[in-house]
């Protein structure tokens, strides 16, 4: 049998590789994938614990459902603001959105 | 011990097309590794006895995020060809944020639940019926006002208006003619 | 570990272990299904031929063309495959392997007879839509490696089609799934004392049209029709590559009669057989409870009807004309997506309404009459809609009246 550990194991690495393509990528939309790549590792964990843990009540796999949710609903709206972005900036960099900066 | 073997064979698959996802310089590339990912994870899921996660994994995130996600990629791009640099000034310090995460995430777990294979504390054997009617009691729990009705009709909600928005915020400018 | 239950195991066999069943049942259904393209392929150029008062072929293999299709897939196999200039290999070689794999995965469901099904999934109807749905990829991954504008242009299309219809397609197929409160294949057939194509009909309808338009066949084939943008998204492949697209398409068909079968029709069953048996006092016929006789006899049963449904599919390419990219989606969204949200409405409030224990008969009649009076409103409704734009048209003074023919061309939003 599989103990815990190891999904838990394998949604901390998911969850690592995300957070470092989140911080290294220049591309908005690639920082948009490590994120999807996030919500994965965190849907891994709330499945690993229903089933070893509650497997005889629904809330783990609901909430996963939910995680599943949002991040169709966030991933779709992002990509529309990244498109919108490219429409009147001519950059998809994320380094270039300096509006803001000093 | 085969179900050991499947488990790391699909960690490795999924782990393995992540770090393409975050290095690979051509974002199609990209794209193309973060839905073997997908399917990757799907394949955790089953092995966890969440079929129907697993399906609707593959039926979202495959088959919808996946295509919106190269259709961006499609949209962004200035020419049919162009591949620029793909790492900003800072990705020594995201790869030290991202091992001393996974570090301290390996430790603090490695000390509640260990991982060594055959300790049985935490391994369950369960009641088939238990884990076949899994489904039948989420649909329960989705129209249960005692359980989660209310966010289910929320997400719902969030999603009509993820739908609209996204819709109204990349639609064209449209061109006054004056 | 396994959480998906098995079908048994058809008596008087020898008992073999599960992963032995389960490499032969594999091997057996993609031998079946890869042999059962070339006589698919054969029946569709006969079919076709004698519906255009034609021949068909007649000089391969004896006075009805029977080894034809061998020679086309010599033909294929024998050609250059072209890669052209500046594709993107893994893209471009990885969407033929892809979309053959999605359309004999979804197979893995299908219950050819009682006993007969490659694994009893308790969501099997949720696997065929998310297999469905991967297969959408793979056409986006053609057009992008062709590195063509109009392969580009091809694929956007078809995805944009294909997408769409999938919600259509996921709310008619949950209607059965209500009714046999199951989503397992086998349950869906073994709760259909009256065919569900009787019980619910606009379901079905709006099923086929989805089914039609998912699979790229007439009259929705914009996808791949050689008027169409050089042949859309597969114009830049070449021999045994362009042979997979071809092969897809028509699995992809087969698949899709298959599941209407199954669905609406009562696959391996006969249910209007055992009707009739019932009103004359005759005790029905069970086909699971036969042993191996049973099991042929099923699968016998579940061909005949999936090969005429088939046979619908190639009447309707053969006969109708293309629909336009702008009427496809507005088909879509405006007709069939709010007919199955109020179907589904109606029957799952009138299923919960009708009490536990009446007749099978009875609830199917109330159920057949809801839908025959949603389909006479949504009917109305169209009509309506169509005589306003127009008299608008004519109104406005773009058309004499007496010009009947721009009239009926205006587009249908």
């Amino acid at each position: 049998m599989i103990p815990l550990s190891w999904y838990l194991l394998l949604g901390a690495a998911l969850f690592s590789i995300g957070i470092y393509g989140v911080f290294s990528r220049r591309n908005a939309v690639a920082i948009l994938m490590a994120v999807e790549l996030m919500l994965n590792a965190v849907n891994i964990n709330l499945v690993a614990f229903w089933r070893y843990l509650t497997p005889e009540k629904s809330a783990g796999m609901a909430w996963a459902v939910f995680v599943l949710t949002v991040a169709a609903a966030e991933a779709a709206v992002g990509l529309a603001l990244i498109i919108s972005i490219y429409r009147s900036r001519d950059s998809v960099i994320a380094e270039d959105m300096d509006l803001m900066k000093n | 011990m085969v179900e050991q073997v499947l488990f790391v064979l699909l960690a490795i698959i999924t782990l393995g097309s992540a770090l393409v996802v975050v290095t690979n310089r051509n974002l199609f590339h990209a794209a193309l590794a973060l839905m073997v990912t997908f399917a990757g994870v799907a394949g955790v899921y089953i092995t966890l006895d969440a079929g129907f996660l697993a399906m609707a994994q593959l039926l979202v995130y495959i088959g919808a995020i996946s295509i919106l996600i190269i259709f961006a990629i499609m949209m962004t791009r200035r020419l049919m060809q162009a591949v620029e640099a793909p790492f900003n000034s800072q990705r020594w310090l995201g790869l030290f944020g991202a091992v001393v995460t996974f570090a301290i995430l390996a430790v603090v777990l490695g000390r509640y639940w260990s991982p060594q294979p055959n300790v049985n504390n935490l391994v369950a054997s369960i009641d088939p019926e238990i884990l076949n009617g899994s489904v039948a009691r989420l649909g329960a729990s989705f129209v249960n006002p005692d359980a989660y009705v209310l966010p289910f009709e929320v997400a719902s909600i969030l999603l009509l208006a993820a739908l609209v928005g996204a819709i109204v915020v990349a639609w064209p400018k449209v061109e006054d003619q004056s | 570990m396994n959480p998906f239950k098995y079908a048994s195991q058809i008596p008087e066999l020898p008992t073999i272990s599960p992963l032995l069943r389960d490499i032969i049942v594999v091997v057996v259904i993609s031998t079946f299904l890869l042999l059962i393209a070339i006589v698919l392929i054969w029946l569709m150029r006969k079919v076709i031929a004698r519906m255009q008062k034609r021949v068909g072929p007649n000089r391969v293999g004896g006075r009805y063309g029977l080894l034809q299709p061998i020679a086309d897939v010599m033909k294929l196999l024998s050609k250059e495959q072209i890669v052209p200039a500046g594709a993107d290999r893994l893209a471009y070689e990885l969407a033929p392997v892809l979309i053959v794999v999605a359309s004999l995965l979804v197979w893995a469901v299908m219950p050819f007879g009682p006993g007969l099904i490659g694994v009893d999934l308790n969501i099997g109807l949720f696997y065929i839509m998310a297999i469905s749905s991967i297969s959408v990829v793979t056409f986006l991954l053609a057009g992008w490696g062709s590195n063509n504008k109009y392969a580009l242009l091809g694929a956007f299309r078809a995805v944009a089609q294909l997408v769409s219809y999938e919600v259509p397609f996921i709310l008619a197929t949950l209607i059965p799934i209500l009714l046999a409160r199951s989503m397992s294949t086998v349950a869906i057939v073994e709760s259909q004392t009256v065919p569900f194509l009787f019980v619910v009909p606009l379901a079905a309808v709006i099923f086929f049209i989805s089914s039609l338009a998912e699979t790229g066949t007439t009259p929705f084939d914009l996808l791949e029709a050689e008027s169409e943008i050089v042949a859309g998204f597969h114009i830049e492949y070449s021999g045994m590559k362009f042979a997979m697209f071809y092969l897809a398409e028509f699995l992809g068909a087969l698949f899709m009669s298959a599941l209407f079968a199954t669905v609406f029709l009562g696959g391996w069953n006969i249910p209007l057989i055992n009707l009739m048996l019932s009103l004359f006092g005759v005790q029905s016929i069970d086909l699971s409870a036969m042993g191996i006789a049973g099991s042929i006899l099923g699968l016998i049963v579940f061909l005949i009807k999936t090969f005429f449904i088939y046979f619908i599919f190639l009447w309707i390419r053969a006969t109708w004309p293309r629909v336009r990219v702008d009427q496809i989606l507005s088909l879509n969204w405006k007709i069939l997506v709010p007919i199955s949200l109020v179907l589904i409405l109606v029957v799952a409030v009138l299923d919960k309404m009708i009490p536990e224990g009446t007749n099978d008969l009875v609830r199917a009649g109330i159920l057949l009459a809801s839908n025959v009076l949603i389909a006479f409103v949504a009917l109305e409704i169209m009509r309506r809609n169509g005589r306003q734009r127009r008299e608008l048209i004519v109104d406005s003074g773009l058309v004499e009246s007496g010009k009947q023919e721009v009239v009926e061309a205006a587009p249908l939003h």
